[in-house]
This record gives C-alpha cells, sequence and structure tokens, in this order.
C-alpha cells in the first residue's frame, strides 16, 4: 500500500467516526431542547360548572394554556346549527362550549363578545362563533376541544371520557375544518 | 528558522518579525482603498459597526444584574437595573435605542446598496454576507425582545414561535421542541437568553469579518459605479500624484470622512437615549407577561412591520408562504438583477420606478402593520402585500429589458 493510499483509509476512517460522533452529538443537543418531563407531567385540571353563568365566559389554565368554558343561553342553543351543537359538552342538560383558547392562526387569545356571542382575535381580525368555529381568516380551523371527561357537575381537563371520544370519531375536534352553518 | 534581529521588545521592528504586522496593517487598512467619488451614505458601515459596538458594552453591564427566570426577569429589568443599579437606565435606554436604530441604519445600508447596485457582478459575496448579517441581527433583536418578559416579549414569542408549525403542516411538535414547554415558559426564556448573549453575538461577529473580508478584493463601489482599476490608481497614489488618483487610504483618510459622519450620527442617537428613549420602550411590555391574556393589540418592533404585514391579509398558510418569500428574496437580489449595468438607479430607466416603488411599498406595509387589522387598512395592506411580491417576480424582466450602458 502506497503512502498516498494510507492517508486516504486514515482520512476516510476519521471522516466516519467524525460522522458518527456528530450526529450523536446532534442527537444529544436535540434531547437537551426537548421539554421537561416535570413539564410534559402537568396534570389535569378539574372545572366546576355548578356556578357558571350563562352567555359569561370563564377561562381555565391547563398546561399552560387557557382553557375558555361557556355556557351556552337556551337562545344560542335553539339557534345553533348541527356542527355547532356537536361541538357542545353537555353537563346536568346545559350545553357548554370547552375550547383551548388559542387563535388557531397564530397562537392569540380570542376575546367573547357578549353581545354578538362570538369571538375576535384582535391580533389579525380572525372571528369565531359561538361553537368557537372560525367564521372569517385568517383563522384556518376551529378553536379545538381538550381532552375532557365529565363527572356530575365537573368537567375534568386532561382525560379523555366518552363524549370526547364520539367527537373526535365524528371529527369536530377542531382538526379539520367545519362549515359553522351546516 | 526565521531570523529574528535584536531589535527592542514589543517595538514595530519586534512585533513585526513575529506577527507581520506592517504587512497586515498594510494590507487591511493603509493599502485598502476607497474611491474618491463617495457620498455620506459610504460612512453607514461604520455607523453600524460602532452600534454594534455600543450593544455589546450596553449590554455587558445589562447582563450583570439581568435574571434569566419568569419570576424574576421582568423586576430585575425594570426594578433593579432601572431603580437601583447606577447608571442602570443609562444602559438600559443605550441598549434599547441602539437595538432599534441599528435597524434604521441598516435600512439605509441596504437601500444605498440597492440603489448603487453595490450587489453587482464581483459584489455579489458583500451582498449575501450583508443579509446574512440582517437576518442575524433580526434573530438577535427578537431574543432580546423576549427577555424584559412583559406581556410585548410573551406575546412575540407566542406568535413568532407559532410560526415554525409552518401552517398546515401542524408541526406542533417542532414548535414545542423551541419552546421547551406547551407555552413560552422558564425553558423558552432561558435558551432564548443563551441565544441572545453567546450564541447569536458569536455568529454575528463571525459574519461581521466574513462581510470585512468580501469587501477586500472587490472593493466599495462609488457614486458612479465607476469601474476603478485599483492598481493603476494606488500606483498612482503612492507615486506621490494623490490629486489625480481616483482613490484614497482607508487609514486615516476614509476613516476621517468617516468620523465627521459618525459625529453627527452620535449626537443624533444620544438626543434619543437621553430625550426620546421612550419610541424604543413599548409601554405593553412594561406589563408583566401573563399567558391567558392577550393584548388587544399586538405588534413587532417597527422594523419588523414590513414583513409582519405581509403575513396578515392572507389566509394562514398563503400567509406563510408570503412571509417566507419575503424573507429570502432581498437574498436573491444579485441573480434576479439581470442587468449587467452596475450604475446608479437614476441612469438604469425602469429600474429607477421599481426602487421607489419598493421603498414606498415596505412604507406603506410598515404603516399599515402598526394600525389595527380593519376595515379599509385591511385592504391597503392586501394591496402593499401583493406589490411587493409583484415587484420581486417583475425584477428580473424589468432589468433584463435594460440596455448595456
Amino acid at each position: 500500500m502506497s503512502n498516498t493510499n494510507r492517508r486516504d483509509f486514515l482520512g476516510m476512517s476519521f471522516a466516519a467516526v467524525a460522522a458518527v460522533g456528530g450526529v450523536t452529538a446532534l442527537v444529544g443537543m436535540k434531547r437537551a431542547w426537548d421539554p421537561l418531563p416535570s413539564v410534559k407531567a402537568a396534570g389535569t385540571t378539574v372545572v366546576d360548572t355548578s356556578t357558571a353563568e350563562a352567555n359569561v365566559m370563564y377561562t381555565e389554565k391547563w398546561r399552560g394554556k387557557p382553557v375558555f368554558i361557556l355556557k351556552k343561553t337556551k337562545e344560542m342553543v335553539a339557534k345553533a346549527s348541527n356542527n355547532e351543537k356537536a361541538r357542545d359538552v353537555i353537563v346536568n342538560g346545559e350545553h357548554f362550549l370547552v375550547c383551548i383558547g388559542l387563535c388557531t392562526h397564530l397562537g392569540c387569545i380570542p376575546a367573547y363578545r357578549p353581545e354578538s356571542e362570538n369571538f375576535l382575535c384582535a391580533c389579525h381580525g380572525a372571528e369565531y362563533d359561538q361553537s368557537a368555529i372560525n367564521t372569517k381568516a385568517p383563522a384556518p380551523l376551529p378553536m379545538p376541544i381538550p381532552p375532557f371527561t365529565v363527572d356530575g357537575n365537573k368537567i375534568i381537563l386532561g382525560k379523555a371520557g366518552d363524549t370526547y371520544n364520539k367527537m373526535k370519531e365524528a371529527g369536530v375536534l377542531g382538526s379539520t375544518p367545519l362549515d359553522p352553518k351546516a | 528558522m526565521a531570523h529574528f534581529s535584536d531589535a527592542k521588545p514589543f517595538s514595530e521592528q519586534w512585533l513585526d518579525e513575529r506577527l507581520a504586522v506592517k504587512t497586515l496593517k498594510r494590507v487591511l487598512s493603509q493599502e485598502y482603498w476607497i474611491p474618491k467619488n463617495i457620498n455620506f451614505l459610504w460612512a453607514m458601515g461604520m455607523i453600524l459597526a460602532v452600534t454594534f459596538g455600543l450593544l455589546l458594552i450596553s449590554g455587558i453591564f445589562l447582563l450583570m444584574y439581568y435574571k434569566p427566570d419568569v419570576n424574576l426577569a421582568f423586576d430585575s429589568v425594570n426594578y433593579t437595573i432601572m431603580q437601583e443599579v447606577g447608571y442602570g437606565w443609562l444602559f438600559r435606554h443605550i441598549h434599547g435605542v441602539a437595538a432599534s436604530v441599528v435597524f434604521l441604519i441598516i435600512y439605509i445600508h441596504m437601500f444605498t446598496g440597492i440603489y448603487y447596485g453595490s450587489y453587482k457582478k464581483g459584489r455579489e459575496m458583500i451582498w449575501i454576507s450583508g443579509m446574512l448579517l440582517f437576518v442575524t441581527f433580526s434573530a438577535e433583536a427578537f431574543s432580546g425582545y423576549m427577555l424584559p418578559w412583559g406581556q410585548m416579549s410573551y406575546w412575540a414569542g407566542m406568535v413568532i414561535t407559532n410560526l415554525f408549525s409552518l401552517g398546515g403542516l401542524e408541526l406542533n411538535g417542532l414548535v414545542e421542541w423551541i419552546r421547551g414547554d406547551y407555552v413560552p415558559g422558564d425553558a423558552f426564556l432561558s435558551r432564548f437568553f443563551m441565544l441572545h448573549v453567546l450564541l447569536m453575538p458569536l455568529i454575528i461577529i463571525g459574519v461581521i469579518v466574513l462581510h470585512f473580508g468580501t469587501l477586500r478584493i472587490p472593493h466599495v463601489n462609488n457614486q458612479e459605479g465607476e469601474e476603478i482599476d485599483f492598481d493603476v490608481e494606488a500606483e498612482k497614489y503612492l507615486s506621490g500624484d494623490t490629486k489625480n488618483a481616483k482613490i484614497i487610504r482607508f487609514q486615516w483618510d476614509f476613516l476621517a470622512k468617516d468620523f465627521m459622519v459618525m459625529a453627527f450620527f452620535l449626537t443624533f442617537f444620544f438626543y434619543l437615549v437621553f430625550y426620546h428613549f421612550d419610541f424604543a420602550m413599548d409601554p405593553v411590555n412594561f406589563d408583566p407577561a401573563d399567558g391567558l391574556k392577550t393584548p388587544p393589540h399586538i405588534y413587532p418592533e417597527w422594523y419588523f412591520l414590513w414583513s409582519y404585514e405581509i403575513l396578515r391579509p392572507f389566509s394562514k398558510n398563503i400567509g406563510l408562504m408570503a412571509f417566507g418569500f419575503a424573507q429570502v428574496i432581498f437574498m436573491l437580489l444579485p441573480f434576479l438583477d439581470r442587468s449587467p449595468n452596475a450604475k446608479p438607479a437614476h441612469t438604469r430607466g425602469l429600474f429607477k420606478v421599481w426602487f421607489w416603488a419598493l421603498l414606498v411599498d415596505m412604507i406603506v406595509l410598515s404603516i399599515m402593520g402598526k394600525v389595527p387589522p380593519e376595515g379599509v387598512f385591511n385592504t391597503i395592506g392586501l394591496v402593499a402585500a401583493l406589490t411587493f411580491i409583484g415587484l420581486w417576480i417583475a425584477l428580473p424582466f424589468i432589468t433584463m429589458a435594460e440596455k448595456k450602458a
């Protein structure tokens, strides 16, 4: 073997070992930026609905995000479309909207307007109806419904129950666009 | 071994034998030639270097009292630095005002380059490294904006990191990875602190060195875009015919002109620091960060408004594509301008119209980015955003049609 070949071999071996080391280092660096276990293990949030007033929006905190709880009036339920009703969480016969209160455009918190019974995001002008289905651009999707379980008067956020799973099957959770009038 | 004389330690001769300081000085400054035919706009580069120095020094003093912790950050800035630290308010105002003014000078510097065709054949790398500096300065400005942990910090952090979900691709895992949390929190603040005080400044300093390096061979452009043979002119200058040579030395001839402009700039700068620092201090950011309350109206600092407004009038995916377009398109300028003429815009026919249309359009976009997204402002914003994209698409055709001067 000539000197040149030997150097090529050394160079290529060095490059191969360095490449493996480099990729391994990148994996380690990626892991260092992952959310910590303590962050991921954020528990459930329990919401008591017994004192809720109709057409008044309550904001709860779940995994650092705001969750909107809105008890609907009889009139709101009566005029709701099928898609709007399909997203209602029913607790003791009362209809509730439960959704993550972040605009699906870029994550601002939309404000509820009780007089027009809809949401307006002040950042870029998106609007949502009483069931948090987007009605005006630039929002692309309804505000998503978080995993929940209904237990008596309480809604438990962060635990998927039967109603939640049914909503998931019906495709009304907010991962796909919905027609607010259908 | 090389030959070493008995020169006195640390004398010029002694240093030259060990470090070639005479050659360095000659190549980097005394025989680095600058054309005579320039104006005050050619001083913006050194003004930027000085402003970066001001940011670095004021930043070092802020760093000694700042606390990157969601519970302590706001008070460490607004109480400790502003109220307790001797002249802490001065360092903060220098830092905040310089961060804003540096973008004003960057934009002047950029548009000077576009106007005089200083990105053309031979000077492409100057332009590209300069645009890399624009990108890295933007990242530096954004990460720094997080640190006071006020309402604008938090919500700007929320909105900008959400851009990385890339709209319809729904890459929420990537967004959570960038934040280290579901929402901007302690992990987010600490890592953006690291980016702001270490990684980004390191990259910026590296790219500044590269930017200076890209100038050395093509040299800076001049007011008429005249192609100067620097070897011939240098010979003329060095033989004593400095009057007829078209060039001057960088040190101290050009620097003397620089210092003149810099004196005016620094007067203006410190006037802002002492009497009008409030323009760089958004009142909303004096409310502590609250993840459950979005301020009624969110807007970025003035220097990001034009690209923010390109995002706003469209639906989510199209808006993101338009925004991405705006971020990279300036980088491609040397290749989109198909004309071989390295001449100032006023001699280039339609290109002159294009230049002023782009400048005015970006000012309109900036104004529309600041006003609430309602009614007629939506329409003006949409038209201005479409005009921006249209101008860049038209550029290759406009410049191809240009006659060789």
